[in-house]
């Protein structure tokens, strides 16, 4: 498994991760770390007096490349880290920005927190919705757009909010939600 | 984009948090943090006082936990195992800023992390701690570019690292990034996840200061709690407990907010005890043809209040005893034509989603209450649903469970229904005003 980038690589790495349910029951696992990830992962566990202080840190770096994580990164993670494999799947799944599916190539995290819905959270997911065709939780069928809730994202004055990707926004006028959303190609 | 704030000052015998914010609002870096006095606190403090008086100068200060639980964080430290029978342990700042409604750390770290990390220090030298860690959640993107770089120019200038500033204390801070779940915000959740597990909440006893991250003494604090260590090391706790003269007996400062439908959300740094009604005239008052229906003081997990409590002080006692809480201190203001009832499903669904899952009253009892929410929302209650919910925020509520995550549920909805039952009895099916069984949609103007 190479570094595909998740825009073309979706299809090919859900085979591998069927391969992999394999892999945990005796066969190869074909999912490889790259140096970089490994090197990076490494680095973490330095940082704390235990090296499973580093499993949310190495879910997020193999996300970071591949979008992702497949079962096979939850395996190759969990040799690197010493812990079996179903802890680092019990932390992968626990925690809402950890992707065990393949999302779009940017993800939209909305803002359902108090402060948003009082200014309008509810037409501006709804206008999301609209634009996109999809609802929360889903992903556009060009693989473009994941929409998912979070949590109070701390721009309370600035409701309602939202983040693609990394980039905040808000506040978010439901009729501007087009010319926004052109901006992520 | 950067949160606007109310009033501004330079003066740092008034507002120790703020004024070294610059006034376009951006990076506060080291040459200019030192300029305005930065790490003078941490210099004295290493030449000049032990670790005792500096937690005798936080017990004097009564600076109150900033984060939302108001417990002293002098008592705090002074609790902390110490001395040559124990292991040095750990300063964990909790940067995990999640209370809907609460957008003050963010600014305090993205404007001058500097700040944060002086405080950090000087916890670890109170606390005798070997290493701090700042928990900073995932989303917080342009904090954690902020902090990296203030962690990098103080360590270059020796700051952090062996001999801080010269001294015999060794103290380094690592940033360590979350991946969300509001859960990590509880302390010792937040230790499971900085240990890499699930967000679980452990049992107390016994307390993080006798045994937290990896069994060592561990002290979490919040954001603004650690931004307030400098100024009461270098003036002294008598002096921070006076800033808040005559207004309250908590100490000090506090970072304060508005939002929900004002005409200018933002935040102000003012002493503890100021008025409700002070902040909101601050934030330019409701947005024209709006009337304030009622408000929460200090995030989602605090109780409603209504219009006539605005002149209370917003301290954590007098917040207190109007059945409320303090909380964060940030003010969501909700409107007249808005509905409670839709408002309070919005905070228990918030509250339903981020359960860890450990103990049934919460991981049961929420998405009950969210399912007969929705119901009266609809207009499709049952006879008998609100005394099921007012059951519910009683057997969900403090010492029902293992942490605090469902009590702060069981507030605002028990508030909600005490001060607003007409509006739940509306949503009741054969009620007998059924002309008002449609609830307003919140969002509507």
């Amino acid at each position: 498994m190479t570094m595909d980038t998740p825009a073309t690589g979706n299809t090919r790495v859900s085979k591998a991760s069927q391969g992999n349910l394999i892999a945990s029951a005796g066969h190869v696992n074909d999912f490889e770390l790259t140096d970089e990830e490994r090197h990076e992962i490494e680095h973490e566990m330095g940082h704390y007096e235990n090296p499973r202080a580093a499993s949310i840190g190495a879910l997020k770096i193999v996300q970071k490349q591949r979008g992702w994580v497949s079962d096979g990164a939850v395996i190759a993670i969990s040799d690197v880290l010493g812990i079996p494999s179903s802890d680092v799947e019990g932390v992968a799944t626990f925690y809402s920005l950890i992707f065990r599916q393949p999302v779009g190539r940017h993800v939209i995290l909305v803002c359902d927190s108090s402060s948003c819905f009082l200014t309008g959270h509810d037409e501006l997911r709804d206008a999301l919705s609209n634009e996109l065709g999809i609802g929360l939780g889903q992903t556009t069928g060009d693989d473009r757009f994941t929409m998912l809730p979070v949590c109070c994202l701390g721009a309370c004055d600035r409701g309602p909010a939202l983040m693609i990707n990394e980039d905040l926004h808000g506040p978010v006028d439901p009729g501007d939600v087009s010319a926004l959303l052109e901006r992520y190609t | 984009m950067t949160s606007h704030l109310f009033s501004t000052s330079t003066n740092g015998e008034t507002h120790p948090l703020t004024y070294r914010l610059r006034e376009d609002r951006g990076y506060v870096d080291l040459a200019e943090f030192q300029q305005k006095d930065g790490y003078e606190a941490l210099r004295t403090t290493l030449r000049d006082l032990s670790p005792d008086d500096l937690i005798e100068n936080m017990k004097t200060a009564n600076l109150r936990g900033r984060g939302g639980g108001g417990f002293s964080a002098g008592t705090k430290w002074s609790l902390t195992a110490r001395g040559e029978d124990h292991p040095r342990g750990y300063i964990v700042c909790n940067a995990d800023e999640m209370e809907p409604g609460t957008f003050k750390d963010r600014m305090l770290m993205e404007e001058i992390p500097h700040l944060l990390i002086e405080g950090m220090i000087l916890a670890g030298y109170a606390n005798n701690a070997r290493m701090g860690y700042i928990f900073l959640r995932g989303e917080y993107v342009l904090a954690a570019e902020r902090i990296e770089r203030a962690l990098a120019e103080a360590r270059e200038a020796g700051i952090l690292g062996p001999k801080v500033c010269d001294s015999d204390f060794d103290f380094d801070i690592f940033l360590h990034t979350g991946a969300g779940r509001y859960i990590c915000g509880e302390e010792t959740a937040l230790i499971n996840s900085l240990e890499g597990r699930r967000a679980n909440p452990r049992s107390k006893p016994p307390f993080p200061g006798q045994s937290g991250a990896w069994g060592k003494p561990t002290v979490v604090n919040n954001v603004e709690t650690l931004c307030n260590v400098p100024a009461i090391a270098l003036h002294g706790g008598e002096w921070y407990q006076n800033l808040s003269g005559g207004r309250s007996e908590d100490g000090g400062t506090k970072i304060f907010g508005v939002s929900g439908r004002v005409k200018r959300p933002g935040l102000v740094e003012l002493p503890m005890g100021v008025s409700g009604a002070e902040l909101l005239d601050m934030a330019g008052g409701m947005r024209d043809g709006l009337e304030l229906k009622t408000w929460l003081p200090g995030g989602g997990s605090t109780g409603f209040l209504l219009p006539e409590h605005l002149e209370l002080p917003l301290e954590f006692d007098a917040i207190g005893k109007a059945g409320s809480r303090l909380g964060t201190g940030l003010m969501t203001v909700v409107a007249h034509n808005q509905s409670v009832v839709s408002l309070t499903r919005n905070l228990e669904e918030f509250f339903a989603r981020e359960s860890c899952g450990w103990c049934t009253p919460c991981r049961d009892g929420l998405p009950w209450s969210v399912k007969l929410l929705r119901a009266i929302e609809r207009g499709e209650g049952e006879e008998g649903d609100i005394d099921m919910l007012v059951a519910l925020a009683h057997d969900i509520g403090p010492g029902k469970t293992f942490c605090a995550h469902a009590p702060g549920a069981a507030m605002p909805l028990e508030t909600a229904i005490e001060h607003f039952r007409h509006e739940f009895e509306a949503g009741i099916r054969h009620a007998q005003h059924k002309a008002h069984a449609e609830p307003i949609p919140v969002g509507s103007v």
